[in-house]
């Protein structure tokens, strides 16, 4: 009896849609409060005015030309392994082979740079590095959809796993293709002849990657919310017996949207040695194969919303590297000023999605909001 | 509730557009800063693949705090660059900068700055431990090393010197003074490394013989400390590292195994084993390299620091942990280094499979795909390290070292 009556503090509902006004404006708040923590925690620890350094960290994202470039750059490889990510995720399918399905994509471009660069024309030879690393990338995320749509194995270790296999394959290939021997080093490849280099577009050398991801991201758009497949793709998602119950085969659902997430994931290898790096190590995804999962969640599995998340991410990034040149201060000091801004923006969705309730607050039914 | 949101988005407002006002305003003065500093003086960049966590940037980071203090100039260090298309948009910016010298320091930054230097014709570049310069021809692309061979030569007496304490003292018998060395990399900057270092050893002591491990990154601190414990555990009894986290030293101390550190002192964290370490100090290099640029001298293509220029230095001895008579005895053998009257790669002093060097031995000093040795390097009795161009090329497997797992 006293259990009716004793109501909690605070309960939680979920909430059902919100106006996109109000959820913006939720979004928005939170990067205030985000702002004025960070604010505070580096007046505490650095003394440093909090906006001269805010200033300098948009500064080191859109300060020149070149940075602008050099961010753009950055948000098109953040921005195509997302895209990449999305479809899977979408299907609840948990796709956290990223890394490794990008650096075996880079691992076959820089294999045919480095073995037919003297010998097929550089068209040809970059016709093949994307046919190649599309379709590496695709078997690397075909390999654990098919396993799970023939025996329901577990995705998450198993893509995991592929990454580690991916890793420990690039570093193999780094002992035969080192320069000096002994130094884990493959150096810049091709580097007089440029066989197997993208073409700068005028003199903007970033910009065909720029270009090309903006282009994937736009057809993944149209792939998930206009394609029959798009649509069997959420149906999957939402429930499986459902899919079947409508007809829907879902063991080729999953190995053909993997197969789709894994040449994208491949393509982005591609550009990185083709379009930007020209070399290979074991760290050039350097983690976004994973950040792209959070780029993913984040923007809700809508590829145009990702533009704005890898965006932001790689505007913090670029920042936080500007103020440890600019006030001597470590990276990591960076990297905590990004932490909160993204911890508040994650919390912000927890605001959108669900409701609080404090105690007493139930009899005002109907009140505002 | 809506007052609220009105009030807050009034505040968002506010502070958004403070921040850019602030933005915008920051910039001018930087701006004015730099085109100012370059009339009269040269501003210089560096670019560092770690950061002050990693012994090995941080000398450097000193070095180019010390001497840009010293010549009065601006400069800006960017930590935490990869070995890849980033090395070149951090040399891209530091030109946007305003600077017109440039350096780098790790390896695998080589070939980006050599893209940059093609780029920027007007700007100099400079890189640290790189094997290229010589031979690509571009009139402002350096490479600067020093002849720590010496200096780890140094350092391998003091070890030698304490591994006789040890026999004399009845710890160890005397075929038991194994030093363990944990290594980065298998190619020539290592090997010229540890070879020396286990020489300097053996001249002391000469029943000396060493066990190398690598663990294929210059920075994995897991890593070292493992490869150090897996060593004491086969029975090291001194331990020394050419690798740039604290995960050798901190074993040792932990372990209580006597200790030859690099890059810098680490006494501070390890008062019991740290015995002596051997250092590269960068900034006579960058005092030399930034004053021709700032006269508009040419810069050396290859530029070896050595004991005379203050590029070879060792830390203060800790007397905790080394045998007694070390400094006295380190500075003995520098002043014979000095004057000649020892080599550090004396063929005399040792052997491959069984043999000594001979005069006809070609090194690898041009860098190829093929690794093809080019260059006859052997002369006077001595091979000449550092001298046909600046990054070491000592490559050679002597008898006494075994080294443990070449592929990691």
């Amino acid at each position: 009896m006293s259990k009716a009556n004793r109501e909690p503090l605070l309960h939680i509902t979920k909430r059902k849609a919100m106006p996109w006004q109000q959820s913006w404006l939720i979004r928005l708040i939170s990067i205030v409060a985000a702002l004025i923590v960070c604010a505070v925690i580096t007046t505490a620890a650095t003394g440093l005015d909090p906006m001269s350094v805010y200033g300098t960290m948009l500064e080191g994202a859109f300060g020149t030309e070149r940075k602008i470039w050099v961010l753009g750059k950055e948000t098109a490889v953040l921005l195509c392994i997302a895209v990449a990510m999305a479809p899977a995720f979408r299907m609840k399918f948990w796709n956290l082979g990223g890394e490794g399905q990008v650096l075996i994509g880079t691992l076959i471009s820089a294999a045919c740079m480095i073995y037919l660069g003297d010998k097929i024309p550089s068209g040809l030879l970059i016709l093949l590095m994307v046919v190649a690393s599309v379709v590496v990338g695709a078997i690397w995320a075909g390999i654990p959809a098919f396993f799970k749509a023939k025996w329901n194995t577990n995705e998450t270790l198993f893509t995991l796993m592929m990454n580690y296999v991916a890793i420990q394959l690039v570093a193999y290939y780094i002992i035969i293709w080192e320069s000096p021997k002994g130094s884990g080093k493959v150096g810049i490849i091709n580097q007089s002849t440029n066989a197997g280099w993208l073409p700068s577009l005028g003199s903007y050398q970033y910009l065909l990657n720029i270009l090309i991801v903006a282009l994937v991201t736009i057809l993944m758009f149209v792939y998930l919310k206009y394609s029959k497949h798009g649509y069997e793709i959420s149906v999957v998602g939402e429930s499986q017996r459902t899919a079947r119950y409508v007809g829907i085969k879902v063991d080729r659902v999953i190995i053909r949207t993997l197969l789709v997430s894994g040449g994208i994931c491949g393509l982005c290898g591609f550009l990185m040695v083709a379009g930007t790096d020209h070399t290979i190590t074991t760290t050039l995804a350097g983690g976004r194969g994973f950040l792209g999962v959070l780029v993913a969640w984040l923007a809700q599995f809508n590829p145009l919303a990702m533009v704005l998340v890898s965006l932001l991410l790689c505007v913090l990034s670029r920042g936080a590297g500007e103020i440890s040149t600019i006030y001597g201060l470590n990276q990591s000091f960076g990297d905590i000023l990004t932490g909160i801004i993204l911890f508040f923006i994650i919390g912000s969705e927890f605001f959108i999605n669900y409701k609080i309730h404090l105690r007493g607050g139930a009899r005002k039914k109907g009140g505002s909001n | 509730m809506k007052k609220f949101a009105v009030l807050v988005l009034s505040l968002a407002m506010v502070f958004s557009f403070a921040a850019i006002m602030t933005s915008c305003g920051g910039s001018q003065p930087a701006e004015e800063e730099s085109a100012a500093a370059d009339d009269s003086a040269i501003m210089a960049g560096f670019i560092c693949l770690h950061d002050e966590n990693s012994t090995y940037d941080l000398n450097f980071i000193n070095a180019a705090k010390s001497a840009c203090e010293e010549l009065g100039i601006e400069y800006q260090i960017k930590t935490n660059i990869p070995e890849g298309q980033e090395c070149y948009d951090a040399a891209a910016e530091l030109v946007d900068a305003g600077c017109g010298i440039i350096f780098a320091d790790s390896f695998g930054h080589e070939d980006y700055m050599i893209q940059a230097a093609k780029d920027f014709p007007d700007v100099q570049f400079c890189h640290s431990t790189g094997t290229k310069a010589h031979t690509e021809g571009l009139d402002n692309y350096h490479n600067a090393f020093a002849s720590i061979y010496e200096g780890r030569y140094l350092a391998g007496v003091a070890a030698g010197l304490k591994l006789n304490e040890m026999i004399e003292n009845g710890d160890i018998k005397a075929d038991q003074a194994k030093i363990g060395y944990v290594g980065a990399f298998t190619y020539a900057e290592v090997i010229s490394g540890y070879t020396s270092f286990f020489l300097g050893a053996r001249s002391q002591c000469e029943s000396a013989t060493m066990d190398v491990t690598f663990t294929g990154s210059w920075y994995d601190e897991t890593a070292e400390k493992e490869g150090a414990n897996k060593l004491i555990d086969d029975g090291c009894v001194l331990i020394s590292q050419h690798a740039d986290s604290m995960g050798a030293p901190t074993a040792c101390e932990t372990a209580g195994i006597p200790n030859v550190s690099y890059n810098g002192s680490t006494v501070d964290a390890c008062p019991n084993t740290f015995i002596v370490s051997s250092r590269i100090d960068w900034a006579p290099y960058y005092k030399y390299a930034i004053t021709a640029a700032q006269n508009g001298e040419a810069i050396d293509t290859d530029w070896t620091g050595d004991l005379s220029t203050g590029s070879v230095l060792l830390t203060e001895v800790n007397d905790q942990a080394a045998a007694e008579g070390t400094q006295e005895k380190i500075d003995e053998v520098k002043a014979q280094l000095e004057s000649g009257e020892i080599h550090v790669f004396d063929t005399s002093k040792f052997t491959v499979d069984g043999k000594k060097l001979k005069k006809s031995y070609m090194a690898d000093v041009d860098t190829d795909a093929e690794y093809t040795p080019d260059t006859k390097v052997v002369s006077e009795g001595y091979f000449h390290e550092s001298e046909y161009r600046s990054a070491p090329y000592f490559d050679l497997a002597i008898d006494g070292i075994k080294r443990l797992d070449e592929a990691f």
